[in-house]
């Protein structure tokens, strides 16, 4: 069992990364008041009894079925709500108490919330595909509002007047013409809440409108923000239970490879191990993760496996085109042919994404706990009711018996949609009769966890005499569909995904496909424009019909002083720019590169970023994810590539695989368009996907050379070794 | 083969009875509790585990418990002075310099012991004393703000 890894399978992503979340458990709370208010703890006393099983879900898709479902209002005006969003640090968690606190019309602090406990919350899909703006933040607005409506009757009741000429502000009604006013904690206190709380929640409830907004819009702290500073904040590697021990799991030497035998006699004998094998899994559990290290290391001598083949990082590419599921492409081609043969020009180039490793602060944790033959976890994952169900089916128990609790936990960037962790500190508990808490070492996160999928990208395009994109042909093998149709204006555009067979486990990773399509498409564009001898800014307006996109080329261009750089690139220093739309949100950025040809180095000096998604719901937070996607961004383009041979990885070590740090952050200036027209989109993702091809236009710019393959880094040096021969 | 080993944790006398070869992340962690002290790599290279031993900055996962007997060790739960937060952790707050905040720990740490040697640093002394310090967030640009926050909440405090 160690052996196999839950890989993601890639049509599961797609699906994620398109629309709505693939999986669909069918789950009921099964919980009762008393047990609620105990789990809330000590200081707040939970009003409402509603019958929490009514709280079941439609399918992951965020909408609660009634208000009490979703939220919960005390006698002292404390309102609590719950959802199924887990925060890795991208700002859920106050990003929904937000959304409450705005239709309540109450201040951020009165409002708290619980996450991501199975045996609490809705089931809110899984966190991912950036999501929760659009799919969760809608229903949690909604709630809110149907139980400020419920509110506001009991007041127009209790006062015998029209609600209408009630005003809700700061949790107070206030009957305008009395200036009589109850707070929400007298109003519990005046109506039991517990039948008015089974309301279904409205979707036709009226919204806050943007214009009105006091909450949303803006930049609201993170409530957990003196946690974290005083170190008192518990991540899910932080848990500590009574009794509980540290495990340790024998991980096979290589990809494939099967326990052939192992001797587990002299740590059985050690004192304080508990030992476990169950078929291939073999693990150990101690008092102390050194007892327990020491413990599996003595059995790692003493296991012989079965290993198999398994293709190189160095052949990756062709590897995955020899495999490549052939798709359409026959019936595709010849729709464009016609196009192709009427060109006046062709151009036609393969990119190249490596695999990459999510490598997030925290690697992957989990404590488990059992009590008479029911199953607490507590995990850092992405989606908790999932992982109830794959708990639940490995260990053969119902649903009902496992739950399943995600404390805020330290990063994912889309790599912890898996639950193995979960899965073996339960399995070393079981036997243990006690809770235990295992932690993935970084070597373990970098090689058992899976990772963005590698990519070859083909693209073919032809101009014709004005210079102008005819024909357009797009394949990706390997790494998904996601922003995979091209945002310009082209006649019959072809463009296809094609599966391949990833020696590798891959999954999401934030904006995993959509990187490499518009790294290969923005790539691509900036090729023909030189081919039409245009400047790359106005072909791409030329070509563009979409007012967002051209709107934030636009600002990103004029903030940058792009018509004064274009003209002043030089062999070291080039200026280069990419755009792109993705889940929702559109993306601009120019770049200002230092390149040395000879030694193979660019240092990216400034990175100007102009990025749409619709209303800004808290400013502080957008600004910190698109500065954490530009940074996150250069370590992809510039350096981070997972390589392995043998079936092992190479570089599973921070010294060998290379994330941004601190030298590396370029001058970065981003502009965020407030577009209030339309709803909000997700935002932790999109600003990624520009990144890498403006720097590679930049290249060009400056040394006259296409760099075609992210990371860039080692393509540049290829580049300086064959000059170094030639010159 | 355990050994007694005397040492202080946030001004607070601890004795411990364990294996000296364990590490001082681990014992703080596993045995005293103090969570805040985070792992990240357990190699030296990431500085999610920083805490100062006698005032200069460690990387916990690379020291043994059985080096720091009789030491002064800060971790991120001894900088608050009750109530009052530290002024770097302050500054981190005020600038939200955090997303996740799994490395903020060990960036407050680093930072403190910056600001003790460079009271005034510049943009070069912040980022050359920072750089082992990985942000997988990527919230460098904010973590530096914080940083020069700090300096100035230092001199008011005085
Ligand atoms: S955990 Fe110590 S430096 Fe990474
Ligand atoms: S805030 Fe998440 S690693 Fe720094």
């Amino acid at each position: 069992m160690s052996a196999k890894i839950k890989s993601i399978n890639i049509n599961e992503i797609i699906e994620l990364e398109n629309e709505e979340s693939v999986f669909k458990p069918d789950w009921e709370v099964q919980i009762d008041r008393r047990t609620f208010v105990q789990l809330l703890g000590a200081g707040i006393l939970v009003v409402v009894t509603g019958d929490f099983a009514e709280g079941q879900m439609r399918r992951g898709g965020g909408q609660a079925a009634t208000v009490a479902a979703r939220l919960q209002i005390s006698q002292d005006g404390v309102i609590t709500v719950m959802t199924g969003k887990v925060d890795e640090g991208q700002g859920c968690r106050t990003q929904l108490l937000q959304a409450a606190a705005e239709e309540l019309r109450v201040s951020p602090n009165q409002v708290r919330m619980i996450l991501a406990d199975t045996s609490l919350v809705p089931d809110d899909g899984m966190t991912a595909g950036s999501r929760t703006t659009p799919n969760n933040v809608p229903p949690v607005r909604q709630a809110a509002a149907t139980a400020r409506d419920i509110l506001t009757q009991i007041a127009a009741e209790q006062w015998k007047v029209d609600a209408k000429n009630l005003q809700v502000q700061n949790g107070i009604v206030t009957n305008t013409a009395t200036k009589e006013s109850l707070t929400y904690g007298e109003l519990t206190k005046i109506k039991n809440l517990s039948e008015s709380f089974k309301q279904t929640v409205s979707s036709n409830v009226t919204l806050t409108a943007v214009s009105n907004w006091k909450v949303l819009g803006s930049s609201v702290p993170k409530p957990t923000g003196r946690d974290i500073v005083t170190g008192s904040h518990i991540y899910p590697s932080d848990i500590m239970r009574p009794n509980m021990l540290y495990g340790k799991v024998l991980r096979p030497p290589s990809y494939g490879a099967t326990l052939k035998s192992v001797d587990l006699s002299k740590v059985k004998e050690m004192k304080d191990v508990i030992v476990v094998q169950e078929g291939q899994f073999v693990g150990v559990a101690a008092p102390t993760t050194f007892l327990a290290s020491q413990a599996i290391d003595a059995i790692a001598k003493t296991a012989s496996w079965n290993t198999v083949s398994h293709p190189s990082s160095k052949e990756i590419y062709q590897y995955l085109r020899d495999n490549a599921r052939s798709g359409q492409r026959g019936n595709a081609r010849s729709r464009t042919s016609n196009a192709f043969s009427q060109a006046n020009k062709v151009l036609s180039e393969t990119y190249y994404t490596a695999y990459i490793q999510h490598t997030p602060m925290e690697p992957r944790a989990a404590v488990a706990e059992w009590n008479n033959g029911s199953l607490t976890a507590w995990a850092g994952i992405d989606y908790p009711q999932r992982i109830q169900g794959d708990l639940a089916r490995a260990f053969n128990i119902s649903n009902e018996r496992v739950r399943v609790i995600v404390p805020d936990m330290g990063g994912g960037f889309g790599g912890k949609h898996t639950g193995q962790a979960a899965e073996e500190a339960a399995r070393l508990a079981k036997a243990a009769g006690r809770p235990v808490s295992i932690r993935w070492t970084r070597a373990d996160e970098f090689t058992w966890a899976y990772f963005r999928p590698a990519a070859v990208i083909d693209c073919r395009a032809g101009l014709d005499e004005n210079g102008s994109i005819m024909a357009w042909e797009f394949t990706n093998i390997n790494s998904g569909n996601a922003a995979l149709n091209t945002p310009y204006r082209i006649p019959n555009p072809v463009e296809q995904y094609v599966s391949s067979d990833s020696p590798l486990s891959q999954g999401p990773y934030r904006c995993l496909a959509a990187t490499a399509n518009n790294f290969a498409r923005e790539c691509f564009i900036d090729e023909l424009a030189a081919a039409a001898g245009a400047d790359p800014l106005e072909f791409r307006l030329k070509h563009l019909d979409n007012q967002r996109i051209k709107t934030v080329l636009d600002t990103a261009a004029k903030h940058f002083d792009w018509e004064t750089k274009r003209k002043k690139n030089t062999r070291e220093t080039g200026f280069g720019l990419a755009c792109g739309t993705e889940k929702g949100s559109v993306v601009a950025v120019c770049v200002e590169v230092g390149v040395n040809v000879k030694n193979g180095t660019i240092e990216v000096k400034r990175v100007c970023e102009a990025f749409e998604c619709g209303p800004i719901q808290n400013p502080g937070n957008l600004l910190a994810q698109v500065q954490g996607c530009i940074i996150m961004g250069l370590g992809g383009a510039l350096r981070e590539e997972i390589k392995f041979e043998n079936g092992k990885i190479l570089n599973a070590s921070f010294s060998n695989y290379y994330v941004p740090k601190f030298k590396d952050v370029p001058e970065i200036d981003v502009h965020l368009v407030n577009n209030t027209e339309i709803a909000s989109a997700g935002a932790g993702e999109t600003p990624i996907i520009a990144v890498a091809p403006a720097i590679s236009n930049a290249i060009f710019a400056a040394a006259g050379f296409r760099v075609r393959s992210m990371p860039m880094i080692p393509a540049m040096i290829e580049h300086a070794k064959k000059i170094s021969v030639i010159t | 083969m355990n050994k007694e080993i005397l040492l202080f944790v946030n001004d607070r006398e601890q004795k411990i009875v364990t294996d000296p070869q364990r590490t001082l992340l681990e014992v703080l962690r596993e045995d005293l509790k103090l969570t805040g002290t985070n792992f990240g790599c357990n190699e030296g290279l990431c500085g999610a585990c920083t805490v100062l031993i006698d005032g200069e900055p460690n990387h916990s996962c690379m020291v043994r418990i059985g080096e720091v007997e009789y030491k002064w060790i800060t971790t991120i739960e001894g900088l608050a002075k009750g109530e009052k937060l530290h002024p770097v952790q302050q500054a981190f707050l005020d600038e939200e310099a955090f997303q996740c905040g799994y490395c903020t720990p060990g960036m407050i740490l680093n930072a403190v012991a910056l600001l003790q040697k460079y009271p005034n640093p510049t943009d070069e002394q912040i980022i050359e004393w920072m750089n082992g310090n990985i942000c997988r967030c990527n919230g460098y640009p904010k973590i530096i703000s914080a940083i020069r926050r700090a300096v100035k909440l230092i001199k008011e405090d005085k």
